[in-house]
C-alpha cells in the first residue's frame, strides 16, 4: 500500500475504534443512569416503575412533615394538588426545605407504594420551583379543571 | 443621572463595535491602509466606553442607588462594601456587563500587541472581535441593560444580594472564569482572521498560541476556584456535581486543552492546520453554548439565572450567526490551507494526533450528558435528568487512557521515534508505577480503579522527571545552567502534565478514602469519624452585619489530643428570609476536617454533617500547578518577538 495511504488508514482506523469504544461506554453508561420524572399524579395512577431509580417531586404539603426524634429519619408528602406521595428520607434536608417548598427527590418506589428517597434537592431561591414540580403541578390542574371547570383554583 | 450615563455609553460602544466590526473588513478588501489602521483607535475607544459604563454601574451599587432596578433587586444598604461592588455580577445584566468589560479589555490587549502580526492580518483579527462585541452588546442592551431605572417608585432599602452569592468566592470565580471563557474568542478571532486572509502559516500559529494558553490558564484557574468554592460555600462537601453549568465552563476547558496541542503540532510541524483552526472555532462555539446553557434556564442547575426566553432566543441566535457564519466559511476556505507535510505514524504528531481525539471525545461526552435531558424532553419522552454516575462512568477510563498517553508523549521526537527509545524506559517506569501503586493501594485497601489510576500518577510523574532529567544532565554544561536553558514553554508543558497528576491523585483519594457521615447530635455529644473525636460542644446565637446565626462549636481530638476547633454556623438573612449553612473547615495538606450544620431537630438536637476527606486539597493544588503551567507556556520568549515579514 502506498505509505501516505497506509498512514491514513491507520489514522482513521484509530479514530474509529476510539470512537466505537466511547460510543459503547456512553450507551451503556446513559441506559444505567438517566432518572425519568414522575410527578405524584403519574405515581398513583401506578405509571412509575417499582424498584427502579426515578425522580418524584412536588409541594411539601403542610404539616405532613414528620421526623424520627432519635434518628435523622423524616416521613413527608409531596403534592401536586391532585395526588400525594409518601416520601421517606434519611439524612439532612437541604436548607431550603420547608413546607410548602417545591422540592425534587430521587430515589426508588417500593412496594407499598412509599417513594425511598436516596437524595432531596430544594433550589437555594425562595422563589424558585424547580420545572418538573411547576409543570406537574400545571398538568394536574389542567386535567382537574377538565373535571371539576368549577373549581377555582387560585395556583 | 449616572445610570444614563453609562446606558448611554453603552449606546454609544455598541457604535463603535460596529465600525470595529465593518471598517477594517472594507479597509481589508479595498486595500484601504487608512480604514484597516481604524482598527486600532476604534477598540480602544469601544473599550473605554464599556469601561465608563462599567464603572457608573459600580457607583449606582456602591452609592445604594436603589432607584436603578438591578442594584435594587441585587444589593441592600446593610451589605458589606465590598459584597456591594461584587454584587454587579450577581444578578444576569451585571454579569453580562462584565463579560462584555472582559471581551473589550482582551480586544484592547490584542490591540496593543497588533504590531507583531502583518500589517493586514492585525486588523482583520481585531475586526472579527468587534463581530463578537458587537453580539454580546447587542445582547446587553437589548435583553438585559442594568440601568433600568424604578422611577418614580424608588424603593427605600434593596432587596439583598442572595446569600450564598455573599461570599469571597463571588468576588474572585466570576471574574477570572470570564477571563477564560472570553479569552478564547480571541484565539476564535485568530482563527476566523486566517480563514478570511488565507494567511495560515507557522507564524500564525506562534501569534495564537500565547493568548491560548493564556485564556486556557484562566479559565482552569477559574474552574479551580469555582470547585474549591461550592465545596465550602454549599455546605455538603462535594467539589464537582457535573452540572449543567459546572460542564458549560468544562467543555470549552477540554476542546481549549486539544487546542494547545493541536496548535503546539501546527507551529511546529505545519500540520493538522485546518483542524486546529476548525478546534478554535468549536472551543469558542462551547464558550457560547455555555452561555446560552447558564442564561436561558433551559437547564436546571445551581447555577441559573432567572429564565427568560426572549434571552435564550437571542443567545441561540447569536450562536447560530456566529458559529453558523464561521463553519461557512471554513468549509468554502479551508480547502486552501490544508497541509502538505506527512508525519510518521509514531512521531511526536502522532500522540498529539491521539491526545486530540481523546479529549474531543471526552467533549463530546460531557456535551452529550449535558443536552440529553433536552433532547429527551424536546422529543416529548419525558423529563429526565442524566446524573454523576454517567459522567464518572464514561469519563474515567477515557481520562486515564489519555493521561496514559500523556505520560509518553513528551518523550517522542517529532516525526519520527525510534521504538527502541520509549521501550526500555517505559517499561521500567511502568513496572515500578505498578509496582508502588499496588503497594500503596494494598496498605490502605483501596481498590481497582485506585491501583490503576495511582498507577497512571506515578508513571506519568517518573516520565516527566526522567524527560528533564535527560534533558538537563546532556552536555556538558552543569545542570543548573541547563535547566534555566530550557524553554518556558517546556516548563510550562511540565507543569500542567505534573499539576493533572496532582489532581488525579486528590480525586482518586477524596473519592475511595473519605469517610462520611450524617448524625443527629446535641450539645455534649461526641462522634467518631476516621479516628477523629468530634465533641459538639456549644451552640450559641451570634448576630452578623445583615443575618443572625446558629453557631456551634465542634472539638476536634486525634488520640486524646485537640487537633482543632470548627464553627459551623447556621444562619438567617433578614432581609431575604433565607437559611445559609456556613461549613467549619479545618483544612490539611492531606486531610480536611469538615462539620456543617443541618435542620434543628427537636429540641437541642441538630443534624450535623461530619466528613473526614483525605487529600482533596491536592484537586484545587493540581489546578492552580496547571494554571502556572498555562501563563509559563504564554509567557515563552519566543512569542514577544516581532514576526519577520
Amino acid at each position: 500500500m502506498h505509505p501516505v495511504r497506509k498512514k491514513r488508514l491507520l489514522v482513521i482506523t484509530a479514530i474509529v475504534l476510539i470512537l466505537g469504544a466511547a460510543v459503547t461506554l456512553v450507551m451503556y453508561a446513559l441506559q444505567q443512569n438517566i432518572n425519568l420524572f414522575y410527578s405524584p399524579s403519574q405515581i398513583a395512577m401506578g405509571e412509575a416503575p417499582r424498584h427502579v431509580n426515578i425522580r418524584a417531586g412536588g409541594l411539601v404539603v403542610d404539616g405532613s412533615v414528620k421526623r424520627n426524634p432519635e434518628t435523622l429519619a423524616v416521613v413527608f408528602e409531596a403534592t401536586d394538588y391532585q395526588h400525594t406521595v409518601t416520601i421517606e428520607y434519611r439524612g439532612i434536608l437541604p436548607d431550603l426545605f420547608r413546607e410548602g417548598q417545591g422540592i425534587v427527590a430521587q430515589g426508588q418506589l417500593n412496594d407499598g407504594g412509599v417513594f425511598i428517597a436516596t437524595e432531596v434537592l430544594a433550589k437555594h431561591d425562595e422563589k424558585y420551583m424547580p420545572p418538573e414540580v411547576s409543570e406537574a403541578v400545571k398538568n394536574a390542574q389542567s386535567s382537574m379543571g377538565e373535571s371539576k371547570a368549577s373549581s377555582q383554583s387560585t395556583y | 443621572m449616572f445610570p444614563e450615563i453609562g446606558q448611554f455609553s453603552l449606546i454609544l460602544s455598541l457604535f463603535f463595535a460596529l465600525s470595529l466590526a465593518s471598517v477594517p473588513l472594507i479597509g481589508y478588501w479595498r486595500g484601504n491602509r487608512l480604514l484597516l489602521e481604524a482598527a486600532r483607535p476604534l477598540t480602544f475607544i469601544m473599550s473605554a466606553l464599556v469601561l465608563v459604563s462599567f464603572i457608573t454601574l459600580s457607583w449606582s451599587f456602591l452609592s445604594d442607588d436603589f432607584s436603578v432596578l438591578y442594584v435594587a433587586q441585587n444589593s441592600n444598604s446593610q451589605l458589606p462594601v465590598w459584597y456591594k461592588f461584587s454584587a454587579l455580577w450577581g444578578g444576569h445584566e451585571g454579569s453580562l456587563l462584565l463579560w462584555v468589560l472582559i471581551l473589550s479589555g482582551w480586544c484592547s490587549v490584542v490591540a496593543f500587541k497588533i504590531k507583531t502580526l502583518p500589517e493586514d492580518v492585525g486588523p482583520v483579527v481585531l475586526s472579527v472581535l468587534g463581530m463578537v462585541s458587537l453580539g454580546f452588546l447587542s445582547f446587553l442592551l437589548f435583553t438585559s441593560s442594568p440601568f433600568a431605572r424604578l422611577l418614580p417608585d424608588t424603593p427605600v432599602d434593596g432587596g439583598d444580594l442572595n446569600p450564598l452569592l455573599q461570599d469571597f468566592g463571588l468576588i474572585v470565580h466570576p471574574p477570572v472564569l470570564y477571563m477564560g471563557y472570553v479569552g478564547f474568542s480571541v484565539a476564535f478571532g485568530f482563527a476566523v482572521a486566517a480563514l478570511i486572509t488565507g494567511n495560515l502559516n507557522a507564524s500564525w500559529a506562534r501569534w495564537a498560541r500565547p493568548w491560548t494558553a493564556a485564556s486556557w490558564a484562566f479559565l482552569t484557574l477559574g474552574i479551580t476556584l469555582g470547585s474549591w468554592w461550592a465545596y465550602y460555600e454549599l455546605g455538603w462537601g462535594g467539589w464537582w456535581f457535573w452540572d449543567p453549568v459546572e460542564n458549560a465552563s468544562f467543555m470549552p476547558w477540554l476542546a481549549g486543552t486539544a487546542l494547545l496541542h493541536s496548535l503546539a503540532v501546527t507551529e511546529k510541524r505545519g500540520v493538522f492546520k485546518s483542524w486546529t483552526i476548525l478546534l478554535a472555532i468549536f472551543t469558542f462555539s462551547l464558550s457560547l453554548l455555555g452561555a446560552f446553557l447558564v442564561r436561558s434556564g433551559v437547564l436546571t442547575s445551581v447555577h441559573s439565572f432567572a429564565a427568560d426566553p426572549t434571552r435564550g432566543i437571542f443567545i441561540l441566535v447569536l450562536l447560530l450567526v456566529l458559529v453558523g457564519g464561521s463553519l461557512l466559511l471554513y468549509a468554502v476556505r479551508a480547502v486552501e490551507v490544508r497541509s502538505s507535510v506527512s508525519f510518521g505514524a509514531s512521531g511526536r504528531e502522532a500522540w498529539l494526533l491521539l491526545n486530540n481525539i481523546l479529549l474531543t471525545v471526552l467533549t463530546l461526552t460531557v456535551l452529550l450528558g449535558t443536552l440529553y435531558p433536552l433532547i429527551f424532553d424536546a422529543l416529548n419522552l419525558g423529563k429526565i435528568s442524566v446524573g454523576a454516575p454517567y459522567f464518572n462512568s464514561v469519563f474515567t477510563p477515557i481520562a486515564l487512557l489519555l493521561m496514559v498517553f500523556m505520560a509518553v508523549g513528551p518523550l517522542s521526537k517529532w516525526h519520527h521515534t525510534k521504538f527502541s527509545v520509549f521501550a526500555k524506559v517505559c517499561s521500567t517506569s511502568a513496572f515500578i508505577a505498578i509496582l508502588s501503586a499496588g503497594l500503596v493501594v494494598y496498605y490502605y485497601g483501596f481498590g481497582f480503579i485506585a491501583w490503576l489510576s495511582l498507577a497512571v500518577a506515578f508513571w506519568v510523574v517518573f516520565l516527566s522527571c526522567a524527560d528533564w532529567f535527560g534533558k538537563v544532565s546532556a552536555g556538558t554544561k552543569g545542570i543548573i545552567p541547563r535547566a534555566r536553558q530550557l524553554p518556558r514553554n517546556y516548563y510550562g508543558m511540565l507543569f500542567a502534565h505534573l499539576g493533572m497528576v496532582v489532581s488525579l491523585v486528590g480525586i482518586v483519594l477524596v473519592s475511595v478514602n473519605s469517610h462520611e457521615s450524617m448524625l443527629r447530635l446535641s450539645p455534649g455529644d461526641n462522634a467518631t469519624v476516621a479516628g477523629y473525636d468530634f465533641m459538639f460542644d456549644s451552640m450559641e446565637q451570634v448576630d452578623g452585619p445583615n443575618y443572625v446565626s446558629n453557631k456551634g462549636q465542634f472539638t476536634a481530638y486525634k488520640s486524646g489530643e485537640a487537633v482543632a476547633v470548627l464553627y459551623p454556623e447556621k444562619r438567617f438573612f433578614t432581609t431575604r428570609q433565607q437559611v445559609m449553612t456556613e461549613a467549619a473547615l479545618d483544612a490539611g495538606f492531606t486531610r480536611d476536617l469538615y462539620v456543617s450544620l443541618g435542620e434543628r431537630l427537636d429540641g437541642s438536637a441538630w443534624g450535623v454533617r461530619i466528613y473526614v476527606k483525605s487529600f482533596v486539597r491536592w484537586i484545587w493544588l493540581g489546578g492552580l500547578l496547571m494554571m502556572a503551567g498555562g501563563l509559563l507556556a504564554a509567557l515563552d520568549k519566543r512569542y514577544r518577538k516581532r514576526a519577520g515579514g
